[in-house]
């Protein structure tokens, strides 16, 4: 058979990423010809925004896609929304900060789309080598956004970390696909269900895979390097990297899971003792930073283990009784990640505006008394703060909820409790930082003294990100029910 | 007043507060007089809707809620937002919104900097609190719960003394750390019953379903959660740091309603939902019950600090209340009601004369203090009426709650052995000694003798809104005194509902087999709706 061109349907499985990657490449072909930078944040915008959109294209051609390599389905369909909504907010937060920087803009968009490309390949991978070219894209994409301001030493150190240990990481990824493709003789996801689960190359096969994509979503001990890379990486960066890449790397996570049962069987007490130790390294970690990017760095960690908790509760209900027990405990990570997203972009898209020129303020000092002067800045930021911490009446409580619910009632009672302990040793530093906003008096040179003005671009992204927060914090229903019929059941077996 | 109206009251009642938040918060930041004034009048407003609870057509003291609310909120999992009144929570609420008001008054001239703020984060927490007290759904319950604690920490932190960031930081730790475990409770529950819903809980559990195992930790859960609230001794260590450090409006709300939180929060959940569990906890809390009035009051006995002092002494009065409600009589739980009640119109009233005086002289330290009848006799009248409320004198309100909690206490027994009562009403007895020490003689120490600081000789006497707010804590406690029956005949049926379901959970649990479930279930509907 002569190698034919892929039918239209295949073309409209993949239309988002078409999407973002050619919007990329015009970027780059734009630049020599303009230097507005309006212009190009513009055209970036419209391809983020018209990628995103395509993913509805994609979701209506459900189904397998390019000889089994990729999926299109609900789940993928949610994935490619969020990783569309956080590349357009990101944009939109840029353009400010890039100005303020004397950053190249076209690049950077034409970076953030290729990232953005990435993780929707990630997000719809069906096949490990697809799933890997995803990861690629999206985190070569990242090294360069992470040493973006290249006079910066900081910035440079970021991305050197960020590449060696990625490399590093991918490369316990690639084996493991070696040692699985070894045992089952195949790649394909779906092929892989009835793999005999005693096989001693499968196990390592899944370990190393775990281990690569843990690296990903920073999960303790692969999270060392997340703190530098956070605080060297340009804010907006940043926000790309806490929201993006890693939901990314959880839904081919739950993809693997839901698709293989020998690694929900062998990934429980992994997931069990990750979940703690990360928890435990992220709050911990964070209670001693004074610098507001490596406090929400650590954070990010933190929050990485308490979706584990969530990965626990599904592996240790797949295991047990009836599958159908574990799609709540889905459900529930998938809105975790939704309303974590946009507290983090939030979060970050403050922390970029206040930083001023060089990012001079971003410690703790520098913050307080911004109650006074930026009151709105101070609110949304308490907002996202207190969603982080999982106060009620914003996203990340009912996020928390779900996910307590999920472990209770795979009967996780003291992975509950720890988390729960967890929850109140982040209360702790999420606090330190409202406190300084609100309850001390402004330092002589900070961000609440400085001249630090709000464009209408940022005002929207926090708008978003805030109304988000409040209205899944008020009504989870819409969002859930969703996520809980047509996600789940649908796409995932 | 229409009946079908009645359940929307409750709406009203729990947001309206709100809504004068957020027309308080469309004002100008500079406009003192309006910002004072709005708040006032919302907050006064508030008060006589909640009276609208007190009308005779909705009926307080009948068994079961006289007002209920249930409409479904979110659908996975099914949390309905269902409100409900009874005599157990109408006075409680009543309190706050009546507390709320006066707190207002008291912060009139004392709040300088900010004071829309201020104003809008008390008005937010008396929409915690009032949440708190009428939600009969878990989830709402613990949402409420949360909700109202971040208005309380900015009160502490913005407007405190010196150190009220600490103070702040620590009250906010340790009551999520409580609170935190209550929500693994309440889940675990959902997981047992299917529903959040406290009257569909309690049904389900009264047919046996935890082991007793489960039932300790579950009981444990939820009383952590509430003793820290209390705060029951050794869980006080937060409350007198945010008591020194808050400003009186805050103080008056925290002492005369946050801590009644948690005793509330015994009687509502603990007891009704864990009969068993509470029955083998009861010597254990009682015993706490106890230290913790004999150590309050010995602590109060040695402050240097008069809100310190009046703190303590709420660690000790809130003792007599937990004991009360693990007495299980009729009569201990009764008045451990209205002991909630009294202790919060006379610690408030203390709280409120300790800031009249800061708000003279900027210090709490006794030592500063001395012969201050003579510059302001009538600020000292007032004060020993609530000194003397406080510590019990008959006819006052504090006689009645302290006097027949150790007669019930002396008449119930704790644990198996019967007849045991008397041991912990007669130590708990040397807490009201004490207390009769510690506030006689500090107030000896404030107000008696010569005037020896020179600056104390031309403090201005109490101001005609101090009157004002004095009188009206005063007229309270005198007619709470005088006219307990009011309250009593109103909380009766509400503590005989909760000995109900006590008793009848231990029995079906204990004798009754699969086919008698049914007839406890049908029976426990009527009796509750």
């Amino acid at each position: 058979m002569t190698p034919q061109f892929p039918p239209a349907a295949d073309l409209y499985r993949v239309l988002p990423e078409l999407i973002w990657c050619g919007f990329g490449l015009l970027l780059m072909l734009l630049q020599p010809f303009t230097k507005s930078r309006g212009i190009l944040a513009g055209f970036a915008f419209v391809g983020a925004a018209a990628g995103t959109a395509g993913s509805y294209t994609a979701y209506q051609h459900t189904g397998a896609g390019f000889s089994e390599l990729i999926r299109s389905d609900a789940f993928s369909f949610f994935f490619h929304l969020l990783v569309g909504l956080v590349a357009v907010l990101v944009i939109l937060a840029s353009d400010s900060y890039l100005s303020r920087e004397r950053l190249e803009a076209a690049e950077f968009y034409a970076l953030i789309l290729f990232a953005t490309a990435g993780m929707g390949v990630l997000a719809s991978a069906q096949e490990l080598l697809t799933a890997f070219i995803g990861l690629e894209m999206s985190s070569i994409s990242s090294y360069i956004l992470a040493g973006y301001r290249r006079d910066t030493l900081k910035s440079s150190e970021s991305a050197l970390k960020y590449f060696l240990l990625g490399s590093f990481a991918t490369g316990f990824f690639l084996y493991g696909i070696a040692l699985l493709y070894g045992s089952t003789g195949t790649t394909v996801l779906d092929a892989m269900g009835d793999a005999d689960s005693n096989n001693v190359l499968l196990k390592l096969g899944l370990a190393l895979i775990l281990i690569g994509l843990g690296f990903k979503v920073a999960i303790a001990p692969f999270q060392i390097w997340t703190p530098d890379v956070y605080e060297g990486a340009p804010t907006p960066v940043t926000a790309l990297f806490s929201a993006g890449p890693k939901a990314a790397a959880f839904a081919l996570l739950l993809r693997i899971f839901a698709t293989v049962p020998a690694a929900t069987q062998y990934w429980f007490w992994a997931f069990w003792i990750l979940a703690v130790v990360t928890m435990f390294a992220g709050n911990l970690g964070a209670l001693v930073q004074t610098n507001v990017k490596r406090l929400l760095a650590y954070s990010s960690i933190a929050h990485a283990g308490y979706i584990l908790v969530a990965f626990a509760a599904v592996s240790g209900m797949a295991a047990s009784d009836a599958p159908a027990g574990a799609v709540p405990a889905y459900a529930a990570v998938l809105f975790y990640l939704l309303s974590y997203a946009l507290v983090k972009v939030g979060a970050f898209t403050i922390v970029s505006q206040l930083g001023g020129k060089d990012e001079k303020y971003v410690t703790l000092e520098d913050y307080t008394g911004l109650s006074q002067r930026h009151p709105v800045a101070a609110a949304a930021l308490s907002l996202f703060l207190l969603s982080l911490l999982g106060l009620p009446v914003t996203a990340g409580f009912f996020g928390k909820f779900y996910i307590f619910k999920a472990a209770i009632n795979s009967h996780l009672i003291w992975l509950a409790v720890l988390m729960a302990l967890n929850s109140v040793i982040g209360a702790y530093y999420y606090l330190k930082v409202i406190v300084a906003m609100y309850m001390r008096e402004s330092a002589e040179d900070s961000a609440a003294t400085a001249p630090i003005a709000f464009p209408a671009t940022v005002s929207v992204v926090l708008a978003v990100c805030a109304l988000g927060t409040v209205y899944f914090g008020l009504l989870p229903n819409q969002a859930l029910r969703l996520l809980l019929e047509k996600t789940l059941i649908g796409g995932l077996k | 007043m229409n009946l079908s109206f009645g359940p929307l009251l409750l709406v009203v009642v729990t947001f309206f507060p709100a809504l004068g938040a957020v027309a308080l918060m469309i004002l100008r930041g500079d406009d003192h007089t309006y910002i004072r004034r709005m708040a006032l009048f919302v907050s006064a407003a508030e008060f006589l809707f909640s009276l609208g609870l007190l009308t005779p057509k909705i009926n307080i003291g009948q068994p079961g809620y006289a007002l209920e609310l249930n409409v479904p909120w979110i659908t996975s999992p099914p949390i309905h937002f269902h409100m409900g009144v009874d005599g157990l929570s109408v006075f409680l609420v009543i309190l706050t919104t009546f507390l709320t008001p006066i707190s207002v008054l008291a912060s009139w001239n004392s709040v300088h900097h900010r004071m829309k703020e201020f104003f809008v984060m008390l008005l937010m927490l008396e929409v915690g609190v009032v949440g708190v007290f009428l939600s009969l759904d878990l989830f709402l319950f613990f949402l409420f719960w949360e909700v109202m604690l971040i208005p309380m920490a900015f009160l502490i932190g913005i407007w405190g003394h010196e150190r009220r960031i600490y103070a702040a930081v620590k009250f906010v730790l340790y009551t999520m750390a409580g609170s935190i475990l209550m929500l693994v409770g309440i889940l675990w529950l959902y997981n047992r019953t299917g529903s959040f819903d406290l009257l569909e809980i309690q049904r389900a559990l009264q047919t046996g379903i935890l082991s007793p195992k489960e039932e300790i930790l579950l009981f444990l859960a939820f009383f952590v959660a509430f003793a820290i609230k209390v705060p029951l001794f050794p869980l006080h260590t937060w409350l007198p740091d945010a008591h020194v450090e808050a400003p009186t409006a805050g103080s008056v709300i925290l002492a005369g309603v946050l801590l009644k939180m948690g005793t509330y929060g015994m009687m509502r959940f603990c007891l009704p939902l864990f009969p068993v569990a509470s029955h083998r906890a009861a010597p254990y809390v009682a015993a706490i019950a106890v230290i913790g009035i004999i150590y309050g009051a010995l602590v109060a006995l040695v402050q240097p600090n008069l809100k310190k002092l009046v703190a303590y002494s709420s660690v000790s009065h809130l003792g007599f209340v937990v004991l009360g409600i693990f007495s299980f009589g009729a009569i201990g739980m009764q008045r451990a009601i209205y002991q909630m009640l009294a202790h919060g119109i006379s610690t408030g009233a203390l709280f409120l004369l300790v800031g009249m005086l800061y708000d003279r002289r900027h210090t709490f330290e006794i030592a500063q203090y001395g012969g201050l009848a003579t510059p302001m006799p009538r600020l000292s009248a007032f004060f020993l009426f609530a000194v003397l409320s406080s510590l019990g004198l008959p006819m006052l309100n504090g006689f009645i709650g302290e006097y027949l909690i150790l007669l019930g206490t002396y008449t119930s027994h704790f644990g198996p052995t019967s007849g045991n009562g008397w041991k912990y009403a007669a130590w708990a007895a040397t807490g009201v000694i004490l207390s009769a020490c510690y506030l006689l003689w500090s107030y000896q120490r404030v107000f008696y003798g010569d005037v020896t600081v020179e600056k104390n000789k031309t403090l201005p006497d109490a101001s005609e809104r101090e009157r004002f707010i004095l009188a009206t804590m005063c007229a309270v406690i005198l007619w709470m005194g005088i006219g307990s029956a009011f309250l009593t005949k109103r909380t009766a049926e509400a503590t005989n509902t909760i000995r109900k379901q006590m008793d009848r959970a231990a029995w079906a649990k204990d004798a009754v087999p699969a086919a008698g479930n049914g007839v406890v279930i049908t029976s426990e509907r009527s009796s509750n709706r």
